[in-house]
């Protein structure tokens, strides 16, 4: 079977890989037994369902700087936007089970004694209206700066701070409790889905599920994307963005394209974190989010989709471990890695890998990225 | 998604005075030096035009300036009668049919051969249209024909970034030609040429002219003078002298300022 | 010879007389002995004849009977303070001053106060303190009347104007003056103290100029005269608010010129984003704290140490990461960005571990504190002017230092074209390590003064790299000039947001101006011009 996986292109092996992966650990879950050598215990099928949800933002990251040389150092934003939509549903599905009991009010609404709930909260019960804000809002937020930024032509290392002022711009906004999110402690303590608790192993599958099957359909388009005539242009941008406008492409509005597909992407993998780790507070627009998403990409490989899931899975993983044995070291890591990867790795894991295995179809384009 | 009207790039360029560009009064200046100085430059449709100059003539500068790369000072830049260029930026001069070759060969290195022309055919380069395209078999046709005119046939599916210099120079031919523009600016075109690189070179550019206009910047002199009908010598910014290259190697002025000191060094 | 002397002891013996309007004065002593006979009715009177002495017992006694501890023996009379000194009690004679023995075998009775007397005491220490000898209690006395001018009687006042010689007192006073001749119902009085107070500043005149604008029975020319003056002093309050707001804006523009400059420096010259500049701020203010720990005998000069230190400590920590890692990475970087944001996080985790997550404490020395105050709406602390004339001094000496040293000249020459530079043989690898250190170390130098203003903990840096970058962004990569120009620009537009929008909006407002400014001048305030893109 390995060696049949080897002669498929790169988009089948990730999609066949996933596929297997998800099939299996379902599978282990629910027919082996606690205690078997087979089973996946509920508490690492949650823990890879983050991974995952990590895997699908770090997969919109190397879409803009893998690709298009696009470095957001604020794309935990986007993925914040999603979270705090899926959030806002999942609060008000609480109804009158939170602690002040207002079947109509968040507790944190009335805790700070408002009586009725702000505009931008209506309709935030309805689950489609909640999946429709999950791409609206981070593909608003990046279409209207990205169609600033790209126009006037910023780029390189001043979009990169822009981004980053950006995501500390909001973070200090969803601190302030007059904002209606939370403030401080965010949102917390969801009861159920759908009408699905939460808490159940079997709802926890099954997002697990759609995690997989999304970020499967995620790479597939973005793959496509990279494939077809706009992703030849969108790497040309990358090395050359001036030329590709003497050649007539209004390369601005390429960059705006795909930086607002990628802000939905990370938006989504935002909304299917949240129910998985039963919070979301302002703490995941701080620009250190962000940081670490480009980490996983710089590790995974960027300018290769399936390094950018490599990357955010191996660091998450580690990130997990380390926290648990010593947390004072997790940063310390984390910045070494940073060091060492841009001195000596500049191709990232996959770099290592790609001259063994080599794909059938050749997507990669690493090749003067960034 | 399109306009049900013309655009500007379906029109083309009003020629029916005989001119496809204007170029009158342009000054530019870089901190207080003047690249261009109230220069006056017309190219007629279907003219292969020469400039010679030294360097800091203003060549690139004026190249700049027609490709909206450079916004002048002062002057009007039009384009055939109705196209004010200083009102269009770089891409929507591109789509209008100018085309340009830069003197450093500028292809997309990470790109295949085939690729690089793909992108540069002339067709809405819009983004929607750009996801869903595929190549219908007349442009596959025009990519075969342009590769086999460049010589890179054998080439087509390897990157770019492995050609020669001479191939990357042909490969920027090349790409001007699938974009099919009304107007060529060429950079130095045979820099970096063997001899029979460079005579294959004026054999292209001499049969575009006609169909096309063009205009060629070059340094070397035996090269304009195969395939020159009208040089212009530009010096310190403005047209020194304009005329056929033998009209042009007896004016006194220009043998004073540009061919004596070519002439010395 | 005789004329002028006559005429001498004329004019003193009137003045004399003028002194003492009736006045059959008691001595101090007498007072005192009146003091067992009084009750509560009585004992205001002789109080005032108390305060009209001049004699320095007086205050004391006054200080002591409002705190109730003046006591007399039943039998001598004798007049005698009670104080607790270190749980000892003691007794002093009011009349000698000198500590007597606990008087034996009598219980001492009580010179008794209630809530009216104690008030009437507090006027008198009030009309007391407008005569002391120094003018600073004076100033306070006069400064504290003006909230109630009722508390002094006009012929006191009077008097007072007469005496004063200190010019700012003398204003306070006839200021006074002024306001009890607004009370006076007539009218030419009014518009006299109306003309007096023009311009004054004081907010309670302010206050009381409004009190008096609320009555109807006013006569026209008063109410004209009561109009334009507090117009006037409307237009200059807000004058000086703007004054303060620019002043504040500018200390926080100059904060921001110390953070920003040495990352234009590092940015301008070598193109090198500096992720972990920062994190150099961050050291140099540790640097301060060490100091102070090390030498707390010295706080007064922990600054001046302090500033060389942070200078070489941040420097020298500069040039190690240049050799170490961005020399590699020339030409990358966005690849130099993700590398120095590496060491950012490596360098304050370091100084969590080593010195404690938590905030430390940098004191301020002595000279830095207070304010100086121009008039009353408007002061300027002097940390603040310290800081202005600081950085606007590191600002020039490194315009001069980059214009006439040869490193300067170096680094200007590599900044414009580097081939070139390498060509003519300047070591271009050499300038490099010199320029990062030499940003580095301002940034060192900037933490020194942040941590006069701002808590010192591992996440100081990272407050202020966002600032710094778009201080540079905003005034033109490659000028210092710029650097300054937008710095100042930054911190007032940001100072007179502030009031009207709260921090967190101002913060976000200016973000989003410069997305706009940006998109107008992508090239900064200050663009290098040049054919090359």
């Amino acid at each position: 079977m390995l060696a049949k996986l080897m002669r498929l292109s790169s988009v089948q092996r990730v999609v066949s890989i996933l596929a297997i992966v998800g099939i299996y650990v379902i599978l282990a879950n629910t027919l082996f037994p606690e205690g078997s050598f087979f089973h996946v215990s509920s508490y690492s099928v949650n823990l890879l369902g983050k991974y995952l949800c990590y895997a699908l933002l770090a997969l919109a990251l190397d879409l803009v700087w893998g690709y298009c040389g696009i470095l957001s150092l604020g794309h935990g934003a986007f993925f914040a936007l999603g979270g705090y939509a899926m959030g806002m549903y999942l609060m008000r599905q609480i109804g009158d089970r939170g602690v002040y009991g207002n079947p109509e009010l968040p507790d944190f609404m009335v805790f700070l004694n408002w009586d009725s709930l702000p505009w931008f909260w209506q309709g935030s019960d309805s689950f489609v209206w909640m999946i429709a804000m999950v791409v609206l809002a981070p593909g608003l937020l990046a279409y209207v700066f990205g169609a600033m930024a790209f126009r006037s032509r910023v780029s390189g290392v001043y979009l990169s701070i822009m981004t980053q002022a950006m995501t500390y711009a909001l973070m200090l906004a969803f601190f302030r409790n007059e904002m209606g999110f939370g403030g401080n402690n965010g949102m917390t303590d969801f009861k159920d889905i759908l009408g699905f608790s939460l808490q159940s192993d079997t709802t926890r599958l099954v997002l697990f599920g759609l995690t997989v099957v999304i970020l499967a359909a995620a790479y597939y388009l973005c793959d496509r994307i990279v494939t077809c005539k706009a992703g030849k242009i969108i790497t040309a941008i990358r090395d050359s963005e001036s030329r590709v406008r003497f050649v007539g492409y209004n390369s601005a509005s390429y960059k705006v394209f795909l930086f607002t597909f990628s802000a939905v992407l990370a938006g989504i993998a935002g909304a299917l974190y949240v129910p998985q780790v039963g919070i979301i507070n302002p703490g995941e627009f701080s620009p250190i989010n962000s940081i670490e998403i480009v980490i996983w990409v710089a590790i995974g490989g960027r300018g290769t989709l399936y390094g950018a899931i490599i990357g955010a899975v191996v660091v998450s993983f580690a990130k997990t471990r380390l926290t648990g044995i010593m947390p004072e070291a997790w940063l310390f890591a984390l910045g070494g890695l940073f060091v060492l990867v841009t001195l000596l790795l500049p191709k990232g894991l996959v770099g290592l890998f790609d001259k063994r295995f080599p794909a059938k179809k050749n997507t990669t384009a690493q090749e003067n990225a960034a | 998604m399109r306009p049900a009207m013309m655009t500007p790039e379906q029109t083309g360029p009003d020629t029916r005075h005989g001119m496809i560009l204007y170029m009158e009064n342009v000054s530019v200046s870089f901190d207080g030096f003047k690249a261009l100085n109230d220069l006056n430059l017309y190219i007629k449709e279907g003219e292969l035009r020469c400039l010679i100059g030294a360097n800091g003539a203003g060549k690139t500068t004026l190249m700049d300036v027609i490709t909206g790369k450079t916004r002048p000072d002062t002057g009007t830049v039009s384009y055939g009668q109705q196209f004010n260029l200083l009102q269009h930026n770089e891409e929507q001069i591109s789509r209008l049919g100018i085309g340009r070759k830069f003197q450093k060969p500028t292809v997309f290195e990470a790109l295949s051969v085939k690729d690089n022309l793909y992108l540069s055919l002339k067709m809405d380069k819009g983004i929607w249209t750009s996801l869903w395209h595929n190549l219908s078999g007349e442009q596959k046709d025009d990519i075969d024909r342009i590769l086999h005119t460049i010589g890179l046939t054998e080439h087509r599916d390897r990157p770019a970034s492995v050609l020669s210099h001479g191939q990357k120079q042909w490969l920027e031919i090349g790409m001007l030609l699938a974009a099919k523009p009304k107007l060529l600016l060429v950079d130095e075109p045979v820099a970096g040429m063997t001899v029979s690189e460079a005579e294959r070179t004026a054999e292209l550019l001499t049969s575009l002219a006609g169909e096309h206009s063009v205009v060629v910047v070059e340094h070397d002199m035996g090269f304009v003078r195969s395939i020159a009908r009208t040089v212009t010598v530009l010096h310190q910014g403005s047209v020194l002298a304009e005329g056929t290259m033998d009209a042009i190697q007896s004016d006194p002025e220009v043998k004073k300022v540009y061919l004596g000191e070519e002439g010395n060094a | 010879m005789v004329k002028p002397f006559l005429a001498l002891f004329f004019v003193l013996s009137f003045l004399g007389m003028a002194f003492n309007v009736g006045a059959e004065e008691q001595s101090f002593e007498e007072l005192v002995a009146e003091l067992p006979d009084t009750n509560f009715k009585t004992l205001p009177a002789l109080l005032d004849k108390f305060a009209e002495q001049d004699d320095p017992r007086t205050a004391i006694l006054l200080t002591n009977l409002l705190g109730g501890d003046v006591y007399y023996h039943p039998r001598s009379q004798q007049v005698i303070t009670m104080t607790k000194v270190q749980g000892e009690r003691q007794f002093i004679d009011v009349l000698t001053s000198e500590v007597i023995a606990e008087p034996s075998g009598v219980r001492l009775r009580k010179v008794r106060v209630n809530n009216s007397v104690r008030s009437h005491i507090r006027q008198l220490q009030a009309q007391q303190n407008i005569s002391d000898s120094n003018p600073d209690v004076r100033l306070k006395a006069v400064k504290n009347l003006l909230s109630d001018v009722d508390q002094i009687s006009p012929q006191l006042l009077a008097n007072r104007l007469q005496k004063e010689q200190d010019s700012d007192i003398h204003a306070l006073l006839s200021a006074i003056a002024a306001l009890h001749e607004l009370d006076s119902g007539d009218e030419s009085k009014q518009l006299d103290a109306i003309n007096t107070l023009r311009g004054n500043l004081q907010p309670d005149v302010r206050i009381a100029l409004m009190q008096l604008q609320q009555r109807d029975a006013l006569p026209e020319t008063v109410r004209d005269a009561l109009n334009s003056t507090l117009a006037g002093i409307e237009t200059q309050r807000k004058w000086y608010g703007w004054a303060e707001n620019i002043f504040f804006g500018v200390s926080m523009g100059s904060v921001l010129l110390l953070a920003a400059i040495g990352l234009a420096i590092t940015f301008g010259v070598m193109g090198v984003i500096n992720m972990a500049h920062g994190e150099m701020i961050m050291l140099g203010a540790y640097t301060t704290y060490v100091i102070q720990q090390a030498f707390p005998g010295l706080i007064e000069y922990s600054l001046l140490m302090a500033v060389p230190a942070a200078f070489l400590v941040s420097g020298f920590v500069g040039i190690v990461i240049e050799r170490s890692v961005i020399q590699f990475l020339k030409g990358r970087p966005l690849e130099t960005l993700l590398a120095t944001f590496g060491i950012s996080l490596i360098l304050q985790q370091l100084v969590r571990t080593v010195f404690s997550p938590l905030n430390r404490q940098v004191a301020a020395p002595e000279w830095m504190s207070g304010s100086l105050q121009i008039n009353p709406v408007f002061s300027v602390t002097y940390n603040r002017l310290y800081i202005i004339l600081f950085s606007l001094t590191v600002f020039f000496a490194l315009m001069i230092f980059l214009k006439k040293s040869s490193l300067g000249l170096h680094v200007r020459a590599v900044a414009q074209n580097r081939d070139m530079a390498r060509a003519l043989s300047v070591k271009s690898n050499w300038v490099d390590a010199a320029t990062f250190g030499l940003g580095s170390g301002i940034a060192g130098v900037a933490g020194v003064v942040l941590s006069q203003l701002t808590n010192v903990g591992p996440n100081l840096g990272q407050s202020y790299i966002i600032d710094s970058f778009l201080v540079v962004v905003f005034g033109g990569v490659a000028s210092l000039w710029g650097t300054l120009v937008s710095a100042m620009t930054l911190g007032i537009v940001n100072k007179f947001l502030e009031p009207v929008t709260g921090p967190v909006l101002a913060t976000i407002i200016v973000l989003v101006g410069l997305v706009f400014f940006i998109q107008k001048r992508p090239m900064g305030l200050f663009p290098q011009k040049g054919r090359a893109e």
